[in-house]
């Protein structure tokens, strides 16, 4: 419960500094692939990069959720201590990537999104990374704020709550996003038929 | 001399109490130890103290602010954030139909969080707001107690309290009004609610999160009231808005 008023308290400063924010901090663009990037374009009503969130990689840089912008995004929400969902979620996001056919693997950015960001450092994310064999930068891991975590998920219309200090319950959604950020597709489940979520992989990759 | 310090300590009483002039719109909530709805005995909640708005955030509350953010009125809200319903009974972007002092409803998560961020506190969780809410007139606790349970299930029964003015049902045992009787409330974490196959299916490790039990009795009643918010909640999506849901603030207690 310490813990609780601790990160409440840290999430409380940073609010309210950031009522009235346009987020300026923080544009360094990492290694995330950079292209394509839309630039000047404006963002639709219903994009993710609307969100202004801030993030760390598991390389340790500091990314605005925008640096995405330009790819298709499959993005989906684990913790790297999770015995049960999380290591067939990250088994279906392989397989949807080993579908992809290899002229357009470059337009497609996966990402893993920690909903334990306590527990998740960057450290962590980059050995778990490097246990599942995703250490090819198409693959991304990040870790935000508790605050930022929360209102991701809640556009992604994903539920957790933490049940132990180790342990979550969460619902497994694979989500894609166009280049734009909007949400095309959900994958609602573990090991479901990928077939729908791929096609529209390809469709949208150029 | 003694005059003068009484005086000095009379201007010094009341510049404080100017400062904190905040906090008489809250109030504390001392915290302890509660088994939520959906928890067994082994899974008791510690509730840490913490301040709670008094009243819900009302019409003109929430008008200030959309004065003073104008990117959260009706036309510039980002649909990312709120959904075609938000601020539906207002008349335009700087007017509302209703009581100054109603409610404010149909208002989306989002805009719920952004707002109590912007008076430097931010939305209760779902804990505190069940541990500020099991409270009667006298007692803590009063999710056994008949008439508490007969009052919920009533409001639910009552048509439109959302166009009642804030501060006419009971305060509670903590000060605070109208956690019942009036509107449902936004909490921050509203969306750790994992009721199986009814808001999201295949979620993990919930299969006894309501284990259906079949109790008989005030447990029954307390548990049918309380259930109806946990559905809801569950129900719910971050940028949907709707005319029985407004929500409050909370705060930490600085120490």
């Amino acid at each position: 419960m310490k813990k609780f008023i601790l990160a409440a308290t840290i999430i409380a400063s940073f609010t309210i500094i950031s009522c009235n924010n346009n987020s300026k901090k923080n544009t360094d663009t990492a290694e995330v692939k950079k292209k394509k990037k839309a630039e000047g374009e404006k963002i639709p009503e219903m994009s993710i990069y609307n969100l202004p969130s801030h993030w760390t990689t598991q390389n340790g840089e500091d990314i605005e959720l925008k640096t995405l912008q330009g790819n298709v995004v499959v993005m989906v929400m684990i913790y790297t201590t999770c015995k049960a969902a999380c290591p067939r979620l990250v088994a279906d996001m392989r397989n949807i990537e080993k579908q992809v056919p290899e002229e357009k693997k470059n337009d497609v950015q996966y990402v893993f999104v920690s909903i334990d960001p306590e527990t998740d450092t960057p450290e962590r994310l980059k050995a778990f990374a490097k246990e599942n064999e995703m250490e090819d930068d198409k693959w991304l891991f990040l870790r935000g704020t508790k605050e930022d975590t929360r209102e991701f998920a809640a556009v992604l219309a994903v539920s957790y709550k933490e049940i132990s200090p180790m342990d979550f319950s969460h619902s497994n959604i694979i989500s894609v996003f166009d280049q734009r950020g909007e949400m095309v597709l959900q994958q609602e489940g573990l090991g479901v038929d990928n077939k729908e979520t791929v096609a529209a992989i390809i469709d949208l990759a150029k | 001399m003694k005059l003068h310090s009484t005086v000095l300590c009379l201007v010094f009483l009341s510049f404080f109490s100017t400062i904190s002039a905040q906090k008489i719109d809250m109030a504390t909530v001392k915290g302890g130890v509660y088994l939520p709805l959906y928890g067994t005995a082994d899974k008791l909640v510690t509730v840490s103290p913490y301040l709670m708005d008094v009243y819900p955030v009302t019409n003109a509350d929430y008008l200030k602010f959309v004065k003073e953010n104008p990117q959260w009125n009706r036309t510039n809200v980002k649909s990312l954030f709120a959904d075609k319903s938000y601020l539906t009974n207002w008349t335009g972007d700087y007017s509302f139909k209703g009581l100054p002092n109603s409610p404010v409803t149909n208002v989306s998560w989002f805009a719920a969080k952004k707002y109590c961020e912007c008076q430097g506190k931010r939305l209760p969780t779902m804990d505190e707001w069940e541990f500020a809410a099991m409270a009667n007139e006298k007692v803590q606790d009063a999710r056994k107690i008949e008439t508490y349970n007969q009052y919920i299930l009533n409001w639910y029964e009552t048509p439109k309290t959302f166009s009642n003015p804030v501060g006419e049902t009971f305060k509670n045992y903590w000060g605070i009004y109208d956690l019942h009787g009036l509107v449902w409330e936004w909490t921050l974490d509203f969306n750790s609610v994992l009721i199986s196959g009814e808001s999201r299916k295949d979620v993990d490790k919930d299969s006894n999160l309501f284990c259906g039990s079949a109790a008989i009795g005030a447990s029954d009643l307390m548990n049918y009231a309380a259930f109806m918010r946990y559905a809801f909640r569950g129900s719910m999506k971050a940028r949907y808005s709707s005319q029985n849901l407004g929500f409050r603030c909370a705060k930490d207690i600085d120490n």
